[in-house]
């Protein structure tokens, strides 16, 4: 699985962050979600979908 | 579940589109129409008095969906129809071109509208922001005259005085409290925004008041009560909104300030509202609240679609930890949690250098809400506070000021 995150998007809740912590992080910079790894295997992909669906302004991106 | 023929959704703001979405993903098969009293297509506000008014960004991608996403939702698009009145025992809508549209299932999501400068005639220089258009056209004036007058210094006068001050505008900010956001953010906060703008060159005036607008065909001025006249052909007025709900005047449910709902979003048996028009009963703070945020309005649209198609016995109350963020300069701002003035406050840190604030917020011995600017990976941490309801002295034991 792909992952993508559109940082303008970002409103830096992070909940990404707390379903998926070895994917997403929040920059210190701007506060804007880091993308960590951009591929999934099989058994991160749920916490990764629950990431995304979890995203209150759909920033991430999951190709499966 | 429970099955509905036909579902409406009034308002295609975030949350009418979300709960759109909500709803055919939770099942509901019958038909789904979506009436937007705007022509445009649906849109986000947030870009509005950012990316939007600097040009940044275009129209397009303001759009909260491709066109193409509302068919292949089979979501019918009343875009530029009005609806004047609702029925809620015939079930009926009335548009405003007359048409009655029948549904067994509603969503109200029509939103807010800004409050209007009391006792001041219409002139063409005087602007709101809230619409795409208004956005456009303050972005216009911004650049034709360079130099707008924001009247109020809430979030979007704040953000829409950063970036006209960006573009090299010049920018002047009236506000009738001490500080900028004084009462939504708190003391320390505020400062360091009041600070911020200033050092960014915003001329921001603080505990005094508009007097009038001077100008008879268009406007030439702003007077404030200390007699002092800002001179400018363009006025942003950011005083806040009020629930879009004049048109539910006649249905019976009831309003006041905004649309009343129970603790599932519900205004009525088959009818519910979401986003800045509903007011819901919160159990956590055992009142109801009314909540014009970005974040809200997602959540309470997923909520309130999810619960209509539920059977009474599986909804689930509607009870959110709010988020607000503003994004100013290069600042960014972070609020969770309800926050009531007599909250226990707690800096953890603060440097004004830096433009850096941390602060945890309590309540009844525990941790109910956090605040941080320009801190991040710090916001993270505290949420987790917050969302585990931690008590209040073995987090402040944890976290040293």
């Amino acid at each position: 699985m792909d992952i993508e995150v559109d940082r303008d998007k970002c409103c830096g809740v992070g909940n990404c962050v707390e379903v998926a912590p070895s994917f997403f992080t929040l920059s210190d910079e701007d506060g804007h979600v880091v993308l960590l790894q951009a591929h999934a295997s099989l058994d991160d992909a749920a916490a990764v979908r629950e990431a995304a669906a979890q995203c209150p302004t759909d920033a991430i991106d999951v190709v499966e | 579940v429970t099955t509905f023929g036909r579902i409406a959704v009034v308002g295609a703001s975030l949350a009418g589109v979300r709960a759109a979405e909500t709803l055919r993903a939770s099942g509901h098969q019958g038909r789904l129409t979506l009436i937007s009293a705007e022509p445009e297509m649906p849109y986000d506000r947030p870009p509005l008095s950012k990316q939007l008014l600097t040009g940044e960004w275009d129209t397009e991608r303001v759009w909260l969906r491709k066109p193409d996403h509302y068919s292949a939702l089979d979501c019918h698009l009343l875009l530029g129809r009005r609806a004047v009145s609702l029925d809620p025992v015939r079930r009926t809508l009335r548009l405003d071109d007359d048409i009655d549209v029948e549904f067994d299932g509603l969503i109200v999501a029509t939103g807010a509208e800004p409050r209007r400068l009391p006792a001041t005639p219409s002139l063409p220089g005087i602007r709101y922001l809230r619409t795409l258009p208004d956005a456009l056209a303050l972005r216009s004036s911004v650049e034709h005259d360079g130099r707008v007058v924001v009247i109020g210094a809430g979030f979007i006068g704040l953000e829409a005085a950063a970036r006209s001050q960006r573009r090299g505008a010049q920018v002047a900010v009236v506000e009738s409290a001490t500080r900028p956001l004084e009462r939504v953010l708190g003391p320390r906060a505020s400062a360091l925004v009041a600070q911020l703008h200033a050092d960014n060159g915003v001329d921001l005036r603080c505990s005094t008041a508009v007097s009038h607008i001077e100008g008879d065909s268009d406007v030439t001025g702003v007077r404030l009560t200390d007699g002092t006249l800002l001179a400018t052909k363009t006025v942003l007025v950011g005083i806040g909104a009020a629930p879009s709900t004049a048109w539910l005047a006649d249905s019976g449910l009831h309003v006041a300030d905004g649309v009343m709902c129970d603790a599932y979003c519900a205004a009525a048996p088959g009818i519910y509202a979401a986003g800045d028009v509903a007011r819901w009963y919160s159990t956590s703070l055992g009142a109801h609240v009314r909540h014009e945020h970005w974040t809200n309005a997602v959540e309470q649209a997923r909520r309130a679609a999810q619960n209509m198609l539920l059977d009474p016995g599986e909804q689930v109350p509607y009870d959110p930890v709010p988020y607000v963020w503003s994004d100013q300069y290069d600042i960014r701002i972070q609020v969770l949690g309800h926050w009531l003035p007599d909250d226990d406050v707690r800096v953890l840190e603060e440097d004004t250098r830096a433009r850096r604030l941390v602060e945890l917020r309590g309540r009844l011995g525990r941790v109910t809400g956090a605040l941080t600017i320009n801190a991040p990976r710090e916001f993270l941490r505290l949420k987790r506070l917050v969302n585990a309801a931690t008590e209040w002295s073995s987090a402040a034991e944890r976290t040293p000021a």
